[in-house]
């Protein structure tokens, strides 16, 4: 059998926003779910090799070969226009890693690291890879003690999640609303199956935090709140909830006239759910 | 005189200065109208032009720069000169240490260590409740801040995790002083995981402990130990340093030909007038100034013998970069291997001439070589061999490229590594940022979380508040925010993105 590869739109090899501990990130090109409010939308498409970013790079890093981008990450500076300019949110600077290369990657940084987490876009949609590269992790003597965790929008199976879970220390979950026209709106698809996904993991021991958008007018009300407050109750207590306001950085297009949400936002949402006694509630350490 | 009396009124009349703060002034003042240790015309010339630099310690050197007193003596066997009786109860020892500490001369006038807490503390607190304990170091903690108002105060607590250490580091969070400064020092062998996450979760809250690398500073003292004082410098204990000088490495390079000048001939010319400055100023106070006679030697605090003298090097990231122009090469220090790999080269050359060179009245007959953090009014030098601030990559990246320095700087060498305020919510990065470095041979580790209104200014800390206040003419309780105003003014540290900075100490009033 080939061994999986995983088309890569960014590795960080320090980030202490994606789990526990400092994490290798790897985020994963190409999402099911399409977002107004995504903060980076870049992850979302698939390149079609159109070309249309070719002449917005300065640096010549980007060229068309054969009908198809060739990126010279050498000569990039990482100044991102290409992105600016791509019709479908896709990113020509992808590039494709094998579970060997992160490994490496892995071993390399390995005093510095609490764990691995796949991020995305959406991790699930390269399941294999996934599967395969946490088995490798899990496998070897150097990297064992690394926790493997997937942030995740949920619209995967039950069954899907069956053949990761064995070889997943957690997963951070996002509900972007608990009402199905609205997240339809948000997202483009219905929620069930991420409402379902957080009951899966949580029954498996494995939802490490269960994240909700706050996005001023569309869910930061009190309906949306009770309905956090409702489905945190029926998964059993003790799950941490990470609130997250909706912030202009990274995000494009029609979502940028949203407003942003405040702290005092976000705070007022807290003390909802603390008086509903949900306890364990993260907010944002910053705002942008 | 006119303009020599011009500055004693100024000094004297400033409105934002305490009567104390002047009274330091004024000696300083007064010291430097007496002449200079003898020194020849070349290293003279060097001094006046700065490529050397005595740290502005004054003209007539009659006291150490830092002296790190044996704490256990006087809490053993009480003291003869200071009439205080062997103490018996934890209130009697802290008694006995808040009076010691009055008694102990450093560069500032205030002491920079004050002992290592835990073990001074702990052969008193049998039969004491942890409520009582944390009273007590509560107020204990509360004097040290408001009657030796100054963050290069320092105390060591660790390897082992103990009551007194736990207690130290709650009640350090709880009160957010500027001071003491506060090093753990951590031992995989010794130190538990559940320490090492509690001090992650102060660094977190306030910035402070820094994390000693206990092993690696353990073998390059001897039995007696050693402590970790003022803004980051590692000495004997029992002893400390006579004087602190340093070279500008900026200015070498910038008088080389190019790197084989460098290596060949500048570098070892100015190692060597720095050696003879280092010596002029320790013959001053050893042979000259009769600080040796004082009961502090007497009663055992000191030995004379256990004092060494720090080689400070500063500048390494602009030294770098002009070598790098001048051999027509762009990568740039901190980011590009050759440039990073020709700074530890220079690293390495420099603990090579210092291990090699004799001086006399001087611990273990050698200098230690120190990174050096600056001066508040350093211009255009990064203190050390830091990356040049606001140009830091992230702290993963910062540690590997700065890490293979760290081997040769046996008296201290500290990088400030800046993480953003997410980290409140995930404490556990820094622990484990912490042993990321350690494991690459950092000796210290120090966070800057952006953003806390306590801030790092090089070692120590400032309140951002208070600047705001003495900026406003209001006058600050602690001397060092003193010196971060002066560094603010000058660097514009507080517009930058990482409140980094490179002072360690204002040189006098006003400069």
């Amino acid at each position: 059998m080939n061994s999986p590869r995983a088309t890569v739109s960014k590795v960080l090899t320090y980030s202490i926003v994606d789990g526990p501990g400092n994490r290798l990130v790897i985020f994963l090109q190409g999402c099911n779910f399409n977002c107004a409010c995504c903060h980076n939308p870049h992850t979302i498409g698939e390149c079609n090799h159109c070309g249309d970013c070719v002449p917005a790079c300065h640096a010549d890093a980007l060229s068309l070969v054969d009908g198809r981008i060739a990126y010279d990450p050498v000569a990039c500076d990482h100044c991102d226009d290409c992105l600016e300019v791509c019709p479908i949110s896709a990113n020509p600077m992808v590039r494709e890693y094998s579970v060997a290369e992160i490994l490496e990657l892995a071993r390399e940084h390995r005093s510095f690291l609490t764990g691995v987490t796949v991020s995305g876009g959406e991790p699930t949609l390269q399941l294999e890879f996934v599967i395969e590269l946490f088995r490798a992790i899990k496998s070897d003597d150097e990297l064992a003690g690394l926790s493997c965790f997937i942030d995740s929008n949920g619209h995967l199976s039950t069954s899907g999640w069956e053949t990761v879970l064995p070889v997943t220390d957690g997963v951070m979950l996002d509900i972007k609303s608990f009402d199905n026209p609205t997240h339809q709106a948000l997202t483009g698809e219905q929620n069930s199956k991420s409402l379902e996904s957080a009951r899966t993991l949580h029954a498996a021991g494995k939802l490490y935090e269960l994240r909700f958008l706050l996005v001023p007018g569309k869910t930061d009300n009190d309906a949306e709140l009770d309905s956090l407050i409702g489905f945190v109750k029926e998964l059993g207590g003790g799950t941490r909830v990470k609130l997250n306001a909706f912030q202009h950085h990274g995000v494009r297009g029609e979502a940028l006239g949203w407003e942003k949400m405040s702290e005092a936002g976000v705070e007022r949402a807290a003390e909802r759910l603390r008086a509903a006694g949900i306890g364990n509630i993260v907010t944002p350490a910053v705002y942008l | 005189m006119q303009d020599t009396t011009r500055k004693l009124r100024g000094i004297a009349n400033d409105a934002t200065l305490s009567p104390a703060q002047k009274r330091h002034y004024l000696a300083l003042e007064a010291e430097n109208m007496l002449p200079y240790p003898t020194l020849d015309a070349e290293t003279q010339e060097a001094l006046d032009r700065r490529i050397i630099c005595d740290m502005h310690e004054g003209h007539a050197p009659y006291k150490p720069r830092y002296v790190l007193p044996d704490y256990s003596i006087v809490l053993e066997q009480g003291s003869e000169y200071l009439e205080l009786p062997v103490p018996k109860t934890l209130d009697e020892a802290i008694s006995t240490l808040m009076i010691a500490y009055h008694h102990v001369p450093s560069v500032t006038g205030i002491p920079v260590y004050i002992g290592q807490l835990d073990d001074l503390l702990l052969p008193f607190c049998d039969g004491v409740s942890d409520e009582d304990l944390y009273e007590k170091i509560r107020l204990f903690w509360r004097y040290l801040d408001r009657t030796l108002p100054d963050a290069f105060m320092h105390a060591n607590i660790g390897p082992t995790d103990n009551r007194v250490a736990r207690t130290i580091l709650r009640v350090d969070a709880e009160l957010k002083q500027t001071a003491p400064n506060l090093t753990f020092l951590y031992d995989p062998q010794a130190s538990s995981d559940e320490i090492l996450a509690i001090a992650s979760n102060n660094i977190a809250e306030c910035c402070k402990p820094h994390i000693a690398n206990h092993p690696v500073h353990a073998a390059a003292f001897d039995e007696r130990g050693y402590g970790i004082v003022s803004c980051y410098n590692v000495l004997p204990i029992a002893g400390g340093a006579s004087t602190l000088t340093r070279i500008n490495l900026k200015e070498v390079a910038l008088r080389s030909g190019g790197e084989d000048d460098f290596f060949a001939k500048q570098l070892p010319r100015y190692l060597e007038l720095n050696f003879r400055l280092t010596q002029a100023r320790v013959d001053y106070l050893f042979d000259e100034s009769g600080f040796f006679h004082s009961f502090l030697v007497a009663e055992h605090w000191i030995e004379p013998e256990r004092f060494t003298a720090m080689f400070g090097v500063f500048a390494m990231a602009e030294a770098v970069n002009a070598l790098q122009e001048k051999e027509g090469r762009a990568g740039r220090y901190g980011f590009d291997d050759e440039a990073n790999t020709l700074g530890h080269r220079i690293s390495s050359v420099l603990a090579e001439a210092v291990s090699k060179r004799p001086l006399n009245n001087v611990w273990r007959s050698r200098a230690l070589l120190h990174s050096q953090a600056g001066l508040s009014d350093d211009v255009e030098t990064t203190p050390g061999v830091r990356i040049p601030y606001g140009t830091e990559p992230d702290p993963v990246t910062h540690v590997e490229a700065l890490s293979p320095h760290h081997q040769f700087y046996p008296s201290g060498i500290s990088e400030i590594l800046t993480v953003d305020e997410s980290v409140r919510n995930n404490p556990e990065a820094i622990q484990q940022l912490c042993k990321g470095a350690f494991a690459r041979g950092f000796r210290e580790f120090t966070v800057n979380v952006a953003s806390n209104d306590l801030v790092r200014v090089t070692g120590y800390m400032v309140r951002l508040s208070d600047i705001r206040k003495y900026n406003e003419q209001q006058g600050s309780r602690t001397n060092t925010t003193v010196l971060g105003a002066e560094a603010a003014d000058v660097t514009g540290i507080l517009e930058r993105k990482p409140r980094v900075v490179a002072n360690e100490l204002a040189p006098g009033h006003g400069q």
